[in-house]
């Protein structure tokens, strides 16, 4: 049976379903049936222009989140009725069999379909509509037996599709730049989500208590709580920890910028981590000076050094090279390596402000 | 843990690219089954990449253990990554078992072959180069497995990277053999492994042509490694790596260097025309790198342990890569002189009192000269008293069965 005809009859079978009903129901798949079709797992679709997340899904939103070339994300997790996620203070949640997290990543764009990079969202999915947004990508983590599955699925008309070898997508700016936008294989998404890169199981990244322990904007409620008492949480202690917003003025320039480094950097550069060649550790954990990049020479970082010495001189950013790879939107520089092709400025700034402000001398 | 429905849906359109072939440009339609190859890939699996030049905008990834891929010949199975406009790599690999061989992985933007983590590694007639010769702008490394154990490598050809040609990291059980290194900055170099035996090599042309090293910061402390039977001629291509990075200290003119790592033998090669010196023997702190003092306390940043016997040397020596060593070469041997076949920092353990175990020459005539960095060269001079001695020779290496 071809995928055509596969597609055809499901969109049928959903026709049926939500004339019947109002809303389909969440389906989970086996690894050997992973459908084409995003709006087939029925987490989240496009009812006309507006997207729509299922009712059982709950959006939520990190404290600072990976920098994705200014895209808007939108994510949601889905836990099966009558199962909970278990807390931990400084882990991923081990999830229930079952589970589904999705991000979609999408852009305001003006009315010649450019895309802004500037623009803000207030997180409700409502205000997300095809005729003034750009759908990108919807990228799931499916919580199967044997662990996470990723799967990346790229938005085309009113639909998004499963693209395992990803995608590059190539869009204009408001301003007339061009933008790589690059869709991330399956074998790419375990590049970041694999945190241990000996065991190398795929993880949802902010699925953990110091990204999540904030108030939505959504429902004003702090999303730990909101979860527990929804049933889909279960063990939560106080106090949790909490990671900065990073434009959050009222937190420390520190915790700003550790946050910042932890959610753009600390997937990769952590003890076990795939950037463990590099020695250095930028996970929001006690590491010695050193290994946070204090006066610490490169390891193999080649033309990523920008000529600099070490990865963090103490009160000056121009000399330090994690500030060159931040701000740096060539391939062979930059950090991250993947998931983004623009320089997050604002981020750029932030991490040059911290090094401003820390103490010290490198010999 | 790619699922077999993705699979049987890659097939199809693996399929449906293959029948619709006649009526697109062939490349195109194995640039997309290739990457699904390799993204939907199963232990025991062999992907092949049929003659031709095949060119990629975006880096190659590979996560599956037990996989294969083959071309034609490294002049014949091209993979290029001119224009690259997205990856840090040209195939990235993360994955034990791992055979790659006989093709060819050009221009990339960043490393071209990096195999971050595995074990039985084999890196065989590959060819990574640059083809537009030795820049600042070209990717790091060429071939570059890192905390792999049991790797092989040989038969390889590496030109033109800004960093390493060949560069074996944080590994163990290291065998690199009748590979080809020219024109990159460090020709072949070991860091941080344990366990390497390189021989047969031809490191000509580069910055520096073998290098054994140690960086500090890393987990692994390296030693353990024989340089032997190659020819290492004429590393004179002036450095062109980017400041900052290890192998920028490296002289332009370095033959065979060993920087801070214990226990290497270096015996039966040919090494000629490094206007450096045929060898260098160098401690942390002579490396021109950054953090020193901070470093020294917990890492050792001594050469210790180093045995040099029955090389061919012929030349060199005569037009050092820093002028701190040309005003060195032209105080004891005047302008028009010449540093002998080996030259060391002369820098020890100061807790150490033996020096007699640092470096150890069995080489003929071959004279080592100490510049004595450590005392701002005042006692330089030959003594080859000092290293008349022996250390225990290293055992072959020899991978464990698997």
């Amino acid at each position: 049976m071809s995928n055509f005809i596969t597609r055809a009859l499901t969109t049928a079978l959903w026709t049926t379903t939500l004339v019947g009903c109002g809303q389909g129901e969440v389906k989970h798949f086996s690894v050997d049936e992973y459908p084409q079709a995003l709006s087939d797992w029925g987490i989240i679709e496009l009812q006309g222009t507006q997207l729509k997340v299922h009712d059982s899904a709950v959006v939520y939103e990190l404290n600072t989140a990976l920098f994705s070339d200014y895209a808007l994300k939108l994510r949601t997790v889905f836990v099966p009725v009558g199962e909970s996620a278990d807390y931990h203070p400084s882990d991923t949640f081990n999830m229930p069999v079952g589970s589904i997290i999705s991000k979609t990543f999408f852009y305001a764009k003006d009315s010649q379909g450019r895309l802004i990079t500037t623009s803000t969202w207030q997180g409700d999915p409502r205000d997300v509509s095809t005729s003034t947004h750009e759908l990108v990508e919807t990228r799931l983590l499916i919580k199967q037996v044997d662990g996470w599955d990723a799967l990346p699925y790229v938005w085309d008309g009113d639909d998004a599709y499963l693209s395992i070898t990803g995608k590059l997508k190539k869009y204009t700016l408001t301003n007339q730049k061009s933008l790589n936008y690059l869709v991330p294989s399956s074998n790419q998404c375990a590049s970041c989500h694999a945190t241990n890169h000996t065991n190398k199981d795929i993880l949802p990244i902010g699925i953990k208590a110091r990204h999540l322990n904030r108030t939505s904007s959504l429902y004003q409620a702090n999303q730990l709580a909101h979860w527990q008492s929804k049933g889909m949480l279960q063990g939560v202690s106080e106090p949790a920890p909490s990671n900065a917003l990073w434009a959050d003025q009222a937190a420390s320039l520190s915790h700003r910028a550790r946050s910042y480094l932890d959610i753009n950097c600390g997937h990769c550069h952590n003890a076990a981590g795939a950037a463990d060649t590099s020695g250095l550790l930028l996970d929001y954990e006690d590491h010695p000076k050193s290994a946070m990049g204090y006066c610490k020479p490169p390891v193999a970082a080649g033309s990523g050094t920008g000529g600099r010495l070490y990865s963090i001189v103490p009160g000056h950013p121009e000399l330090s090279i994690l500030s060159f790879r931040l701000d740096t939107d060539s391939p062979a520089m930059m950090m991250p390596e993947l998931g983004r092709s623009l320089i997050h400025k604002e981020g750029v700034e932030l991490v040059s402000a911290w090094i401003a402000e820390l103490e010290g001398e490198c010999i | 843990m790619m699922n077999s429905n993705a699979i049987k849906l890659i097939s199809t359109l693996a399929l449906s690219a293959v029948i619709s072939a006649c009526s697109q440009a062939p490349e195109m339609s194995f640039q997309e089954s290739f990457r699904q190859a390799l993204e939907t890939a199963k232990p025991g699996d062999v992907i092949t990449v049929p003659q031709g030049t095949y060119s990629f905008e975006r880096s190659l990834i590979l996560n599956t253990d037990g996989v294969t891929i083959r071309g034609q010949g490294m002049e014949k199975s091209i993979l290029s990554f001119k224009g690259q406009v997205a990856g840090a790599e040209g195939l990235s690999v993360s994955a034990s078992d791992f055979t790659i061989e006989d093709l060819a992985i050009e221009d990339t933007v960043g490393d071209a072959l990096k195999v971050n983590e595995g074990n039985n590694i084999v890196i065989r007639r590959v060819r990574t180069e640059w083809t537009n010769g030795p820049d600042v702008n070209n990717g790091a490394y060429g071939i570059y497995p890192v905390q792999t154990t049991n790797v092989l490598l040989e038969g390889n050809v590496a030109i033109a990277a800004s960093d390493a040609g060949i560069y074996v990291g944080q590994s163990k059980q290291v065998i690199v053999r009748n590979n080809r290194a020219e024109f990159n900055v460090a020709g072949i170099e070991i860091e941080n492994s344990i366990g390497a035996d390189v021989y047969d090599n031809i490191a000509n042309n580069n910055t520096g042509g073998i290098l054994v090293f140690n960086m500090p910061n890393i987990a692994q402390r390296g030693y353990a490694t024989r340089v032997y039977d190659n020819e290492v001629n004429s590393n004179n291509t002036a450095n062109f790596a980017a400041p900052g990075t290890a192998v920028s200290g490296v002289p332009a003119g370095s033959g065979v260097m060993v920087n801070s790592n214990d226990q290497v033998e270096i015996f039966n090669n040919r090494i000629a025309d490094n206007n450096t010196a045929n060898i260098v023997i160098s401690s942390y702190f002579s490396a021109n790198y950054a953090g020193q003092q901070e470093l020294a306390a917990e890492f050792d940043p001594y050469p210790e342990e180093i045995l040099i016997y029955d090389n061919t040397f012929s030349g060199g020596g005569t037009n050092p890569g820093f002028d701190y060593l040309v005003q060195l070469r032209d105080a004891i041997y005047g302008v028009d002189g010449a540093f002998p076949d080996i030259i060391w920092d002369g820098i020890i353990d100061p807790n150490k009192a033996d020096e007699k175990q640092v470096i150890c020459v069995k080489n003929g005539n071959a004279q080592l000269l100490s510049v004595d960095a450590g005392n701002e060269f005042k006692g330089a001079g030959v003594d080859m008293q000092k290293h008349d001695c022996t250390v225990a020779k290293l055992a072959p290496i020899v991978f464990a069965d698997a």
